[in-house]
């Protein structure tokens, strides 16, 4: 038994019957960690002695019989969420020596449910990509095929998950960060509704968009990490007070009496790939099969929902990202002697391309005499998108799509096409902007051996219906016990 | 263009960063590409459509206004570039 190909739920049965000891499963993580890190570039900061203390910690309350939801499980976090006193970069060079001063509220609630933390995950610079190429720190790899992006923002998370250099992983999702690299790495992701989850300790990006969200080995590893970050948090004015159900509750045993939607624009998209367009086929049968009931839906303003999003991230993005002046924290250009230049240049020589275009974007799209033409118009057909899920969901349960138009495509292919990188987000970036929830799991291989993944959205909070339909499914197929040979 | 090199000069900025003849030209392509795209939005009719600005209805989080404990002037003060006497120091502003 090779320890870090286990499961979290493997885990923890193994831990609470004491056949293994959290230093046994934290030490083979940061072995395989060590054995496997320099191909696959999945963190950015380890954090061994911590973990191995925090191990053995696990280990005497254990033996106490003091055994907290996920004791002794080895995670990473992406560079994003704020870990006291360890170093939190967003991928970026301008906050390279950045060190939290607290932790963030799922931070928080991990550590509270006996999680070890053992590093941070390599992602795009402020989570801003679809690939993690804009990382400023290091390349992140496939563990599939180690040409190939592991998807993004948060490809570290998905390639760490995937490569078992941790059990599963915290990701944040502002238009499919989540579940475009889940899908292109073959492990489960899950967006949560806007609210669900604190922000409190996210850097952010687009504050109306963002959302942190677990990724996992299988359906139920994801519903367990749900389970310990869920929950109103009143140091985020945007968390909803509703009551969190326990997510791993949900059933496995078929899914009659279900409705599930598939939109016919979706077939539409241009760019569709045929291995993913058979891939999600089949997964429909398999779920035809598991006694749910597919229909047609519409969601007819899906083919302007990139155009918005790149118009409303943006604008939300040069907002938040105004902070970064050389000032409070992180980089600062000491050479120039007056502040408006070091302002500048502190950004300038601090923030990567994507970063300073999406900058630009937004800033332009905001400034007086664009906002009508360019912010208002987005967040209006952000209005319509809303409506589309709205009616849509009148007649359906659930609403079925690819995550991601192809598998995942080689570094440096859309690198310097930003439009074209853009529109692979085409089928994530609606939940965002609707707020919904959203799930993807593995449903397929391309004929070169790369994963291709399903994605299931339901209505605001009923996270639980996504478990029950992706368990079922996942339980129907294998295509999440195969692992990449790296 | 739909972004002229001036107007990314200009924006930029109003954005506070630098821009080199390479970036303003490679970014008024690329931007332009992107606000080309977006034009599509012109094409849906949105006449009395109220804009979302946020996806899950909540009134104002309102909270009582009371003193808590507070981060302290050293943790808000550990990651600045500069510091001195518990300030941050910054470039002389006012010659």
């Amino acid at each position: 038994m090779k320890l870090h190909e286990l499961t979290i739920h493997e885990a923890s049965g193994l831990l609470r019957k004491k056949e293994i000891s959290s230093q046994e499963l934290i030490r083979a993580v940061l072995e395989r960690i060590e054995s496997v890190e320099e191909k696959v570039g999945a963190y950015i900061t380890i954090a061994a002695e911590t973990a191995i203390t925090q191990a053995e910690l696990a280990d005497k309350e254990i033996s106490r019989g003091n055994i907290l939801p996920l004791a002794g499980i080895p995670l990473s976090v992406k560079d994003i969420i704020c870990t006291k006193g360890l170093r939190t970069t967003c991928a970026s060079r301008i906050l390279d020596n950045f060190m939290p001063q607290y932790d963030a509220f799922v931070i928080k609630k991990l550590k509270e449910a006996g999680a070890v933390i053992v590093g941070k995950t390599n992602m795009d610079e402020f989570a801003m990509g679809s690939s993690t190429e804009n990382s400023g720190m290091k390349t992140a790899r496939n563990p599939w095929d180690l040409t190939c992006v592991p998807g993004g923002s948060s490809g570290g998370s998905a390639a760490a998950v995937a490569a078992d250099m941790c059990l599963g992983s915290l990701g944040s999702d502002t238009g499919g960060s989540i579940r475009q690299p889940a899908s292109h790495c073959g492990v489960v992701g899950m967006k949560p509704t806007y609210g669900r989850i604190s922000r409190f300790g996210l850097v952010a990006f687009a504050s109306s968009l963002d959302q942190i969200g677990p990724l996992a080995k299988d359906v139920l590893d994801c519903a367990l990490l749900m389970n310990a970050i869920a929950g109103y948090d009143p140091a985020d004015s945007t968390s909803v007070p509703e009551d969190v159900p326990d997510y791993t509750s949900f059933s496995n045993k078929g899914l009659s009496g279900m409705t599930i939607g598939i939109p016919k624009e979706y077939n539409e998209t241009k760019g569709l790939d045929l291995e993913v367009s058979s891939a999600i086929k089949n997964a429909v049968k398999v779920i035809e099969g598991l006694g749910a009931k597919c229909i047609e839906v519409t969601l007819p303003h899906t083919k302007y929902a990139v155009a918005a999003y790149y118009i409303i991230a943006p604008s939300e993005a040069s907002s938040n990202l105004a902070r970064y002046d050389g000032v409070k924290y992180g980089f600062r250009d000491k050479e120039k002697k007056s502040l408006i230049d070091m302002y500048r240049s502190t950004r300038t020589k601090g923030f990567g391309a994507e970063v300073q275009r999406r900058i630009i974007l937004g800033t332009y799209s905001l400034s007086s005499g664009y906002y009508d033409a360019y912010y208002k118009k987005a967040s209006q057909v952000r209005t319509l998108i809303m409506e589309d899920f709205k009616n849509a969901f009148k007649s359906c349960d659930l609403i079925l799509s690819p995550v991601a138009p192809t598998p995942a495509f080689k570094i440096g292919e859309k690198i310097d096409d930003p439009l074209t990188m853009y529109l692979s987000d085409i089928f994530t970036l609606s939940a965002n902007l609707a707020g919904i929830p959203g799930i993807s799991v593995p449903c397929g291989f391309s004929s070169t051996g790369l994963p291709i993944g399903l994605q299931v959205m339901s209505r605001h909070f009923e996270e639980k219906k996504l478990f029950t339909a992706a368990c079922n499914f996942e339980q129907a197929t294998d295509f999440h016990k195969k692992k990449p040979e790296i | 263009m739909k972004i002229t090199k001036d107007e990314v000069i200009y924006t930029a900025d109003l954005a506070r960063l630098n821009m080199d003849e390479d970036s303003i030209n490679r970014f008024a392509d690329q931007i332009g590409d992107i606000l080309e795209y977006v034009d599509t939005l012109n094409s849906v009719d949105t006449e009395g459509i109220a804009p979302t600005s946020h996806a899950i209805f909540l009134s104002n989080a309102f909270r009582e206004d009371e003193v808590k404990e507070s981060m302290g002037a050293d943790k808000a003060l550990a990651n600045a570039p500069e510091k001195e006497d518990g300030n941050f120091i910054v470039p002389k502003v006012i010659g």
